[in-house]
């Protein structure tokens, strides 16, 4: 009975463990990107300046001392970096800004979003380089305007929501790869993704510029919106609201079932006989 | 009170008021007999309590949402406060569901404490359920209760998945299509079933109005009169009790009913009010509006039922896609996993007062519980069983495991295809060797308790019944809170 009491007194230790997973998983989601200054659609790179010819050659520099390695001279691509040569602008630039280029794993592994190694001086330079190269896409140029948020969740839900997941968490692909989470994706980002299709995403190029600013439009929505239901614990669904109701909900509950039912003296378990306040009834 | 006594002036208006109500319906003599009732006082013996505590949050609060929701499949243009969705068309029911979260004042909060009561009802019921298996509490002569107790448990899931798939947003579409898929699954009579069920092809045009009938009457009606019988028969069969010092087959020690265990009983309903209302207001449950209006075309990625479907879920995932042929057909592969599976786990549930009874040639009456470890064979199954469908449970949710740990869902679906296999043998080895350790640690003590849980011997009564009672006791003293009662 002790090492029973004991074990039931790892309840709260547990039921705390939980509630702090679920504020880590729960702030880590609803913490979305701070735009920097005035550039709320994530440009980083001034589109007037790509065709400077000064930053195409500071870009080939940079190009040579981090890139080379494995997208070979000239961006021309080797076994382990597929070429650049028509990469073009809005490639370089998603790849840079998300940080997934540089790439440190193997060439297999799917690149994880992460802060941006390059200043955003080296990323316009470096974006300048790669667009020089060959004939690829520009950056694209997003206006919220001509989008519109209701369509846009309909577009969304309809083509991006399998992978991506209706609440835009992201979502596990085949084979370790996985659809990421577009809390910290800024608009030019998901403009140029549906342009250029990176990884196992599809290219939506199809898709008319006012569809694409519409969803867009929905996916800021998304970010921007306030969970009105409390915590919103990652909005992963079943999962996690299973995860809280089985470890806090029924955790909790068993342990007030534990802490009031308890017997206080354990008389009986002391092996004592109970006498005054025994009697017969019913 | 005397029943005889005269009322004069000074009587307060309570007591003429009760005595009013003694004189048509003659309710004092029952009232004393049911407050005066003795209860064993074990914490764990709190465990159905939760549940029963959770369904009457389920219930208050899902009254309280009737008011609001329309069951209807006609379609509308969303007008209400969500932003995102406004001009969208969709259903009266998802419109409604919108409008409850977003337009009611509380909707939103009740939605969210109906949701987290429904699944913290359904865990203190396996949590429940669990105790009474491994003490042993199924045994004659409560194997109805253990009947009444699974089919309660059956149809409580049932009405969980019927309830979040009335909302008619893309999740709930999602489980009914897999549904349905099952129902079509099942041999000779499956097309004919889900045809009739869901009112034509998928997803029929009533299929929302049928689900709400249901959700709200039919399955509550049923669960409420089961409620009620389960707990007529624990009082008619008198709890079980853990052996103990003046404790017998023929004997309850414990608390009476009026004040201590109604004191208790109060205490964990608003305790667990308290943690189902904190929960509704702080954590968010199923928020329909990210999901957005059912279309059959699309899909989202970690759709999953809620957590108590979530073995089925896994099993289906984990079922290999063997094309397995009889009589020149084809038997569909979810019927395995999603008919087969849970007919059998459901069956073998039932059948376990049973089985255990015809496996042990033990069928005498037990008033007396077991503690686990002096059963090792129960309580090693008992936990084999759990982990395969802990297992299966964990599987339901690889593809978030495999986002959320960065890892591969391939490899998950290797891992826990093993782990199936694996997990429950080992659980039940370990189980069994640290029952008979611990029974083997208790005897040279000889405690008081490792004694008393030895294999009862036949209660030959007499001898025991002494004990019940000293003769001395008064019948009746409301001032003692404790008591032993004779069954």
């Amino acid at each position: 009975m002790k090492s029973a009491t004991r074990l039931l007194l790892l309840v709260p230790v547990v039921l705390g463990l939980g509630a702090a997973l679920v504020v880590a998983v729960s702030t880590g989601a609803t913490a979305a990107a701070a735009p920097e200054g005035d550039d709320e659609l994530g440009y980083v790179v001034d589109l007037e300046d790509l065709d400077d010819p000064g930053n195409v050659a500071a870009g080939e520099a940079l190009f040579r001392l981090g890139c080379v390695s494995c997208h070979g001279p000239g961006g021309v691509g080797t076994p382990t970096g597929p070429s650049l040569v028509n990469a073009g602008a809005a490639s370089a630039h998603f790849y840079l800004t998300t940080g997934r280029m540089p790439h440190h794993g193997s060439p297999q592994e799917q690149a994880a979003r992460k802060p941006p190694v390059y200043s955003p001086e080296e990323i316009e330079d470096l974006v300048a380089y790669v667009a020089s190269l060959g004939d690829g896409l520009p950056i694209p140029e997003v206006d919220l305007g001509t989008g519109h948020l209701q369509e846009g969740g309909d577009l969304y839900r309809a083509h991006c929501a399998a992978c991506h997941s209706a609440a835009g968490a992201g979502g596990a692909l085949s084979f370790g790869q996985n659809a990421p989470s577009l809390e910290e994706a800024t608009p030019v980002q998901i403009y140029e993704a549906m342009l250029i299709g990176p990884g196992q995403m599809p290219a939506f190029g199809a898709f008319t510029e006012e569809e694409i600013n519409s969803i867009v439009a929905y996916i800021g929505e998304l970010q921007r919106l306030n969970d009105p239901g409390g915590m919103s614990l990652g909005r992963l669904g079943p999962i996690p609201e299973g995860f809280v109701a089985i470890v806090i909900g029924t955790g909790g509950a068993i342990l007030a079932a534990f802490l009031v039912g308890r017997r206080v003296h354990d008389a009986d378990e002391a092996g004592q006989e109970p006498t005054s306040d025994r009697e017969a009834g019913r | 009170m005397g029943a005889g006594s005269t009322v004069h002036k000074a009587t307060p208006l309570s007591r003429r008021t009760a005595r009013w109500f003694d004189a048509r319906l003659g309710a004092a003599s029952f009232a004393r007999k049911a407050l005066d009732k003795v209860f064993p006082d074990h914490w764990s013996f709190l465990l159905g309590e939760l549940a029963l505590w959770s369904l009457i949050i389920v219930l208050a609060t899902g009254v309280y949402l009737t008011f609001f929701f329309d069951a209807s499949t006609e379609e509308v243009v969303y007008q209400g406060s969500y932003v995102p969705l406004q001009g969208v068309e969709m259903t009266k029911a998802y419109a409604s569901a919108l409008d409850l979260s977003f337009d009611v004042r509380a909707g939103l909060m009740m939605r969210q404490i109906h949701h987290w009561a429904a699944n913290v009802y359904l865990a203190t019921t396996v949590v429940h359920l669990m105790r009474i298996y491994f003490t042993g509490a199924f045994r004659r002569p409560r194997e109805l209760n253990w009947l009444i107790g699974v089919a309660m448990l059956i149809l409580s899931i049932v009405n969980g998945f019927v309830g979040y798939s009335l909302l008619d947003d893309q999740l709930s579409g999602t489980g009914l299509r897999i549904a349905y898929n099952i129902a079509i699954s099942v041999p000779v009579g499956g097309t004919w079933l889900a045809s009739l069920f869901f009112g034509g092809d998928f997803p029929g045009p009533d299929l929302i109005e049928r689900l709400f009938v249901i959700h709200i009457l039919l399955l509550p009606a049923v669960i409420v009169a089961l409620v009620g019988a389960h707990l007529a028969l624990v009082a008619r069969q008198r709890h079980t009790q853990f052996p103990g010092p003046g404790r017998s087959e023929r004997n309850v020690v414990g608390e009476r009913v009026w004040p201590t265990f109604a004191a208790k009983g109060l205490a964990v309903f608003l305790l667990t009010t308290a943690i189902l209302s904190a929960l509704g207001g702080l954590a968010q449950i199923n928020p329909v509006w990210l999901y957005g209006p059912y279309r059959p075309a699309e899909v989202s990625s970690a759709s999953q039922p809620d957590w108590y479907m979530g073995w089925l879920d896994g099993a289906l995932r984990l079922w290999p896609g063997w094309e397995i042929r009889a009589f020149g057909f084809e038997l569909p592969t979810p019927f395995y996993p999603s008919v087969l599976l849970p007919g059998v786990t459901f069956t073998l549930l039932a059948l376990w007062p049973f089985l255990e009874a015809r496996f042990t040639k033990d069928r005498r009456e037990h008033n007396l519980l077991d503690r686990p470890r002096s059963r090792p064979l129960r309580t090693a199954f008992g936990m084999s069983t759990l982990a395969f469908y802990t297992v299966l449970f964990f599987a339901g949710a690889s593809d978030v495991l495999a986002a959320t740990f960065q890892t591969s869902v391939n490899g998950l679906f290797r891992t826990f295809r093993i782990l199936l296999l694996v997990a429950p043998p080992v659980a039940g080895f370990v189980t069994y060797r640290l029952c008979r350790e611990m029974v083997r640690r208790d005897r040279p003590g000889a405690s008081a308790e490792a004694t008393a849980v030895a294999p009862a011997a036949p209660d030959d009564g007499a001898a025991r019944r002494r004990e019940v009672a000293p003769e001395d006791a008064p019948e009746h003293d409301p001032a003692s809170t404790a008591g032993v009662a004779r069954r």
